[in-house]
């Protein structure tokens, strides 16, 4: 006669929407067995703003301050992406120069998103004084952005046609002097993640997930770059990407440390991106004039801190879209975070749901 | 109208068979969306593999929208096809993760199909 099988009671706690790690609404119900979490039940749509629905209200030219508005941390690459997709709707020709400033500011947003993280990520595992000097480098960054755009959150610089004023070229040689000096504090923050034991006791090991996972679950962005997938949307060949000369960082671990590290190799990455652009910075028009009304479809793709992100727009020759969409990558990372969060304990769970880099502002478009 | 990336169109009881076939050729789910075109709603699927991008789009009545869920090959779809079903009211059959309307809080329910009335 075999024994009855013994099953562990399970409970339920909710995680979220309010939570010290989530400066957003997001909320699991985390199915534990004593300590370990055997499942996680995602719900989102707290904060929806409905953005997308706009298009059938405001002409496609204003369209790009509402894509700019789906987020406060990557919003230039928002507008940017929406202006690729209408622009090749239209088959607009935006001048080089543009396209190298795009990529500037693409650049420093990635830099600061990162800071953003590697500071929020140092709080979850209780390492203030990381967490400070991450935000410390990233205040020199949101300077650059204020100087050459006018704004540290909406930078309101890009325009279908190009983008809507120039950086002097004294600045820019300025800048990249200044870029040098940055990096190196930068440095000194990295070796803390890489090498401090506290950091690695609370990242190593934690959150894994393997290469056919992220795969299967359509992980993107530095989520599916620390599995091993070698796909990074910068590769595509849009802006001034196919001008300089970069590798995506991949990471095999799959692990929290491993989505940790892609991050920071990616800011040495970005540093590089900004001087190379600054260097290779061709003269010449910033915008070409743009007449007539969409009439077509296209989904645009570029990468943004958090991953590839996609814009689809629809026009039918009128002023107004008939759709826009946005797919952000943390939509699409929800499902590999969940997996993730299968088999762990419960007090790694804040950790491991910040390293897929969470913004529901993006997710809530 | 032009259109400047390649869509294919399928049937609507196509998609599942279609999907299983991408994820077969190592192709990743990108993203769904819906769009309101007249009597219709267009459903557009995205696969990415590498630089390349394949779109398929199934075209299904407004009223009683409905067709079969790709969660049976594609796991992550449940997030696009619960996100669709919030937003415009399209039911998916097969749908292996149903949130059953309440993925997204929104004041009016399927706020993006036309006659969006309140909740």
């Amino acid at each position: 006669m075999s024994a009855p099988t013994q099953t562990k009671p399970r409970t339920i706690v909710p995680f979220g929407p309010q939570h010290p790690v989530l400066p957003e609404p997001i909320h699991l119900d985390l199915v534990l067995e004593d300590e370990k979490v055997v499942d996680a039940i995602p719900t989102i749509g707290f904060v929806h703003r409905g953005l997308e629905k706009l298009c059938e209200k405001h002409d496609f030219h204003k369209m790009t301050q509402v894509a700019e508005r789906v987020c406060g941390i990557c919003s230039f690459m928002h507008g940017m992406g929406y202006c690729q997709a209408i622009e090749t709707v239209m088959g607009i020709e935006v001048p080089a120069r543009a396209l190298f400033l795009r990529t500037f500011w693409a650049e420093l947003s990635r830099v600061h998103s990162h800071l953003l993280w590697l500071g929020l990520i140092a709080d979850a595992f209780g390492f203030e004084s990381l967490f400070m000097h991450s935000w410390r480098v990233r205040e020199k960054i949101l300077d650059i952005i204020e100087e050459t755009s006018g704004g540290r959150v909406i930078f309101g610089s890009c325009k279908i046609g190009g983008i809507r004023r120039d950086v002097a070229d004294d600045i820019l040689r300025r800048i990249r002097r200044e870029l040098d000096p940055i990096e190196t504090e930068f440095r000194d923050i990295a070796s803390v993640f890489d090498q401090d034991p506290t950091a690695k006791r609370r990242l190593r090991g934690l959150g894994a997930l393997s290469r056919e996972d992220a795969h299967a679950l359509g992980a993107v962005g530095p989520t599916a770059r620390g599995s091993g997938i070698d796909f990074d949307a910068r590769k595509l060949g849009y802006a001034a990407y196919p001008q300089l000369e970069f590798e995506p960082v991949v990471e095999t671990a799959g692990d929290c440390q491993a989505r940790c590290s892609v991050r920071i190799r990616e800011i040495h990455q970005s540093f590089d991106l900004l001087r190379q652009a600054i260097d290779k910075m061709p003269a010449g028009a910033i915008e070409v004039p743009v007449k007539g009304n969409p009439n077509g479809e296209y989904m645009s793709r570029l990468e943004q801190p958090r991953g590839e992100v996609g814009y689809y727009v629809k026009g039918d020759g009128k002023k107004n879209l008939g759709r826009f969409r946005v797919r952000t990558p943390t939509f699409a990372n929800i499902p590999a975070l969940i997996h993730m969060l299968k088999g762990c304990e419960f007090a790694d769970v804040p950790v491991i749901v910040l390293t897929i880099d969470p913004c529901i502002s993006c997710a809530e478009r | 109208m032009t259109t400047v990336q390649s869509i294919e169109p399928v049937g609507p009881s196509e998609m599942p068979a279609r999907a299983a076939a991408m994820r077969a050729s190592g192709w990743r789910l990108m993203q769904i969306c819906a769009t309101a075109v007249g009597p219709d709603f267009e459903i557009l699927y995205s696969f990415a593999k590498g630089r390349d991008l394949q779109n398929f789009r199934a075209t299904v009545p407004r009223e009683g929208a409905r067709l079969p869920s790709i969660t049976g090959p594609y796991l992550c779809a449940f997030l696009y096809e619960n996100e669709i079903h919030d937003l415009f009211g399209v039911a998916f059959d097969g749908l292996a993760i149903d949130f059953g309307g309440s993925l997204l809080k929104t004041r009016v329910k399927n706020p993006f199909a036309a006659n969006a009335t309140p909740a």
